[in-house]
């Protein structure tokens, strides 16, 4: 259980300083500090156990089924880092409590930190690596928190948005690499995919998933190319660069190629392309860190090119020198995270970070030079530091390297010359900032309080420490790490001081020698590397490419939006044809076996009529009268097929919709235009569109056919067969089908019908009519005596027939839609035959309510089953109560009446609404009603 | 009868297309409309034709006889909802129309 807490102690954490800002600073770094101590606590409680070679892996199932566990592993490895993690977290609060001033918002500052601390400890805690991609995002996304953290800066808002486009994108390649991984091995478990480094070598995708897995790596580490995103993150409070820029987030690209190394390394495309990428990121960052005159722009950059350090020491592939590797790590968070602190301390005392305006602070900052001076001597590589112990150990590594060939010397001369120039700037850190003359800074430098530099002394003391006892200080650690990286016994690792004189020794003092003399002659240099280095920065390249990228999308949507509807719908349809039109090529356009059924004469007839009208709707559609006369002779055919289909539901339902579309159609014809403009001619798009539509026809014909004429396999059997008995107690299977076994989908569908009246509804408030006033006119006709003075008698009548069809409905066809549809017809009848006024009057019914309270008791005659204990909508249910004994109930026709008065509401809501967008044009001509003669009226 | 039903079908979905990809608000209408009856259509034929054998039960009757009852009712519900959603979009053109001064689907009148 430790190691999960020791995760989640931070992510508990990331609560308490939002929750203790209220009660001052001190508090909140407190509750910042209690979560870190406490996980570092439990983590030294496991420490005997792992120097002693022990690994803890304790592991949860999450999501199963995609292979992710929540798993930790706690091994030297991991042991090593959490420390890190928390030991310079620790410090870095402890710092940041005096760094920040009263005006930044510090519980928002240690909630972020918090989280990336959490999310880091996840990163080197995880034994699944699923669970290892997951936290390792949320490192990108809590940097890219904390970077921002100033967000009133512009530049920290660009370097914040470059880091995680960054990372982010190397996220993204570790992902998909991982995933291969685990595909190659069967398994996301870190401890199954480390014992199987030959398959996995072995493996024919092992070159892409590499590539995509160290992307992620270097991306991370700020590896070239991909390394201006780092110097562009010093935007953000020193704190934060001492912590993840340096000291921990960055560490975990080279975290990943130390954690893959038993199961990566070995091959030469890992030799080549991590060493390589190594090599040009060491001294390539160590050249530009010489010419940086922001402090922390040099430190930005020195950091760089150390974590090329590390990772061309990782690329070696051997076993030696995966161990100095690690070793480097430790040294390098340490010297690197208290030279940041230095720096922060200057810029906080001194109000610039400049190194053009510093100088000659030794007189006003005595302490801080020492530690200042220490931690650079450590950086550069000087003898008795930790930083030389495992420089040296890197340039007998790189003397040694067996793989070079013909050219011995290359790899060596390029670290000396790394060496070289780490020793320059270190040199120049030092004397530019502390020695010479004293600079014009904003504010009067003087040594910052106590807090801020102990943090800083913890870090050179063990720097210092490590650098004279390395075996008794670091020795047990080392070994436990370095088991963990190599998977195997590391043997016995040589910490001492001196080797005696061997080539190691003679690139040590050229590096250090070269670089004091490099350093003497910098100001030749500067003027040189003004003239000659390209004013081609990476930042530079970063922007043209996302303004590029941004440029190109911009076109493309502007070149498929251009705004015409038209398009998008030709679009649309187009691409519907190609996909359902690919498979029908694809699988051959054959008949099934069925035999037809046969073609009687008035089919013929009716097909042709129906071709005809269809056609003609289409053709004389500018004329919309006429169309919506054709459309509703196409209806009629369409309520007649299926009848003789074996549909009459379909049928009556098709018939009394087709004489509500109609109404509805020549009513808003009473607003809209009568007729449709024409367009110019045959035009391009007009054939267009009449291509499309023939493709479109023929293949849905096509299909159609295609279907029918092959044998049929369905479920309904099922319905047929229970239709009656023993559930729906009913002979119309259709209607048993609608309320009982699929009374699910129609409630969605009154629903829906209810949704559409009160839209509808909606719309058509408060409409403003100035745009198009003088276009609509009211016809003059009376209204005709022989519709009044049947449609009245009529009435009741057809509402008598509506519940005729209704409760018929379980046994014949007919049910709650028809029989609803029924009585708005009768309904709406009034309306057309005695106008809105006269019905409106004596209809005093709220449609929209009635229309609620049909879907409301739908659902409550499903509810009804709830009682009994049943799922929803078991519509025949058992009851058996004391006294009575045992009952049914059976709520299908509750449900079907919800049916029925949701469909009259609705549809009275439609119509009657559009009716009075003709009352609204009345007010128009006020004085004309009122001389229009009423037949009903006396 | 399969051909014939098919066919009609295809000449439904081509006038549909070709009345949806009209300028104006109405004949686009029309063309759902038109396409929804293809689409109906469409759907209850996936149950295969059946002549004479309504899924209504009787005595004496072998089950597989009858026509397919379920595509039936979905069918019947998709034609009370295709009616209410043509309801909606009418009403929509209407409230474009007024408030835009255009029936054009852009909104606006190209000028040629």
């Amino acid at each position: 259980m430790t190691p999960l807490f020791i995760v989640l102690l931070p992510l508990i954490g990331v609560l308490l300083p939002l929750l203790f800002d209220r009660f001052g600073r001190l508090p909140c770094t407190l509750s910042a500090a209690f979560p870190t101590l406490m996980a570092l606590g439990m983590l030294f409680s496991m420490g005997p156990a792992v120097m002693a070679g022990e690994v803890f892996v304790i592991s949860w199932p999450w999501v199963e089924s995609l292979g992710l566990n929540l798993a930790f592993r706690v091994d030297g490895l991991g042991f090593l880092f959490a420390l890190l993690i928390l030991g310079i977290g620790a410090l870095v609060i402890m710092y940041a409590h005096y760094y920040l001033t009263n005006d930044d918002p510090i519980g928002r500052f240690f909630a972020y930190l918090m989280l990336f601390m959490g999310a880091m400890l996840g990163v080197v805690l995880s034994e699944n690596v699923l669970l290892l991609a997951f936290f390792w995002e949320m490192t990108s996304l809590s940097s890219f928190l904390l970077i921002a953290y100033w967000s009133h800066v512009p530049a920290a808002r660009q370097g914040a948005r470059m880091a995680l486009t960054i990372t982010g994108l190397g996220g993204l390649g570790l992902f998909a690499g991982l995933v291969m991984l685990g595909n190659m091995v069967g398994s996301y478990d870190l401890s199954v995919i480390l014992a199987s480094g030959e398959l996995i070598r072995a493996h024919e995708l092992y070159v892409p998933m590499l590539l995509l897995v160290l992307l992620g790596a270097f991306t991370k580490s700020a590896q070239f190319p991909f390394h201006f995103w780092l110097p562009n993150a010093m935007t953000a409070p020193t704190p934060v660069s001492a912590y993840l820029h340096s000291a921990t987030m960055v560490k975990a690209g080279v975290f990943l190629l130390a954690r893959m190394h038993p199961a990566l390394a070995g091959s030469s495309e890992w030799f080549f392309i991590v060493t390589g990428v190594g090599l040009l990121t060491l001294v390539f960052a160590a050249y530009v860190a010489l010419f940086k005159h922001d402090l922390k722009g040099l430190l930005a950059y020195s950091t760089i090119s150390h974590l090329g350090l590390i990772t061309v020491l990782f690329g070696f592939g051997t076993k030696a020198a995966a161990i100095v590797g690690v070793f480097h790590i430790m040294n390098h968070a340490a010297f690197k995270a208290s030279l940041f602190m230095t720096a922060g301390i200057v810029d906080h005392e001194c109000g610039t970070r400049d190194i053009r305006v510093l100088g000659g602070l030794k007189k006003y900052m005595p302490i801080t030079f020492v530690l200042a001076l220490l931690g650079s001597a450590a950086m550069a590589g000087i003898p008795l530091f930790n930083g030389f112990l495992s420089k040296e150990m890197f340039f007998y590594e790189a003397w040694k390297l067996p793989l070079m060939g013909d050219y011995p010397w290359l790899v060596p001369a390029i670290a000396t010359l790394g060496g070289l120039l780490s020793m320059a700037y270190s040199v120049r850190l030092v004397y530019d900032v502390f020695f010479g003359e004293v600079g014009e800074t904003p504010k009067k430098p003087h040594d910052p309080p106590f807090g801020m530099m102990f943090p800083v002394g913890v870090l050179v003391a063990i720097c210092v420490a490590v650098g004279l006892f390395p075996e008794p200080i670091i020795g047990p650690l080392l070994t436990a790490a370095s088991a963990a990286v190599l998977f195997g016994d590391p043997g016995a690792i040589d910490l001492s001081l001196w080797h005696g004189f061997n080539a190691a020794v003679v690139m040590s003092l050229i590096a250090i020698f070269g670089g004091t003399l490099f350093f003497t002659q910098r100001a030749r240099l500067y003027v040189l590397a003004d003239k000659i280095w390209p004013d081609l920065t990476g930042k530079k390249v970063f922007e043209q490419l996302v303004e590029a990228v941004a440029t190109a999308m911009r076109t493309i949507t502007s070149t498929l939006e251009n705004g015409s509807l038209q398009r998008y719908i030709a679009l649309l349809l187009g691409f519907s044809v190609l996909a359902a039109g690919l498979p029908l090529v694809r699988f051959g356009i054959e008949p099934g076996p069925m035999a037809m059924t046969e073609i009687d004469f008035v089919s013929v007839v009716m097909w042709l009529i129906l071709v005809v009208c269809s056609l003609a709707t289409a053709i004389l559609h500018q004329r919309r009268l006429v169309a919506v006369i054709v459309i509703g002779v196409v209806g009629l055919v369409i309520s007649l097929a299926f009848v003789q289909l074996s549909g009459p539901d379909l049928a009556l339902t098709q018939l009394s919709v087709e004489i509500v579309t109609i109404l509805l159609l020549l009513l808003a014809l009473f607003v809209l235009p009568k007729s449709t403009p024409h367009e110019g001619g045959f035009t391009l798009r007009q054939a267009r569109d009449i291509v499309l539509a023939a493709v479109a026809g023929l293949g849905t014909a096509l299909m159609a056919w295609l279907v029918m004429t092959r044998p049929l396999e369905s479920i309904s059997r099922f319905h047929l067969e229970n239709a009656n008995y023993p559930v729906g107690g009913g002979n119309n299977v259709v209607n048993v089908t609608l309320v009982d076994f699929r009374g699910f989908d129609t409630m969605g569908e009154i629903s829906v019908l209810l949704v559409a009246g009160l839209g509808i509804f909606a719309m058509l408030q408060g409409l403003d009519f100035k745009y198009v006033e003088g276009t609509i006119s009211r016809a003059r006709d009376r209204y005709p005596v022989m519709l009044t003075s049947f449609s009245r008698p009529l009435l009741a009548l057809i509402i008598l027939i509506s519940i005729y069809v209704f409760f018929r409905g379980h046994n014949m066809p007919g049910g709650g839609f028809i029989a609803g549809l029924i009585t708005s017809v009768a309904l709406i009848l009034q309306y057309l035959a005695s106008g809105i006024d006269w019905a409106s009057e004596r209809m005093r019914i709220n449609f929209k309510l009635l229309a609620a309270a049909g879907v409301m008791l739908a659902v409550l005659s499903g509810m009804v089953s709830w009682l009994a204990g049943l799922p929803f909508m078991t519509m025949a249910v058992q009851f058996s109560l004391p006294v009575i004994g045992e009952f049914n109930v059976v709520s299908t026709l509750f449900f079907d009446l919800g049916v029925y008065l949701t469909v009259i509401g609705s549809m009275m809501v439609i119509l009657s609404n559009l009716g009075h967008l003709g009352q609204i044009e009345e007010e128009y001509d006020e004085n004309e009603r009122l001389t229009e003669a009423d037949p009903w009226k006396p | 009868m399969e051909a014939l039903v098919a066919s009609a079908i295809g000449v439904l979905v081509a006038c549909g297309v070709y009345l949806i990809l009209r300028a104006r608000t109405f004949p686009v209408v029309l063309g759902l409309a038109l396409f929804a009856y293809a689409v109906n259509l469409y759907l209850f034929v996936m149950g295969n034709i059946t002549l004479g054998a309504p899924p209504v039960l009787q005595e004496g009757m072998e089950i597989a006889a009858y026509a397919d009852p379920l595509p039936q009712a979905l069918v019947l519900t998709a034609i009370v909802i295709g009616f209410a959603m043509t309801a909606f979009i009418l009403v929509l053109s209407i409230c474009a129309y007024v408030s835009l001064g255009t029936d054009h689907l852009d909104g606006r009148e190209h000028t040629q």
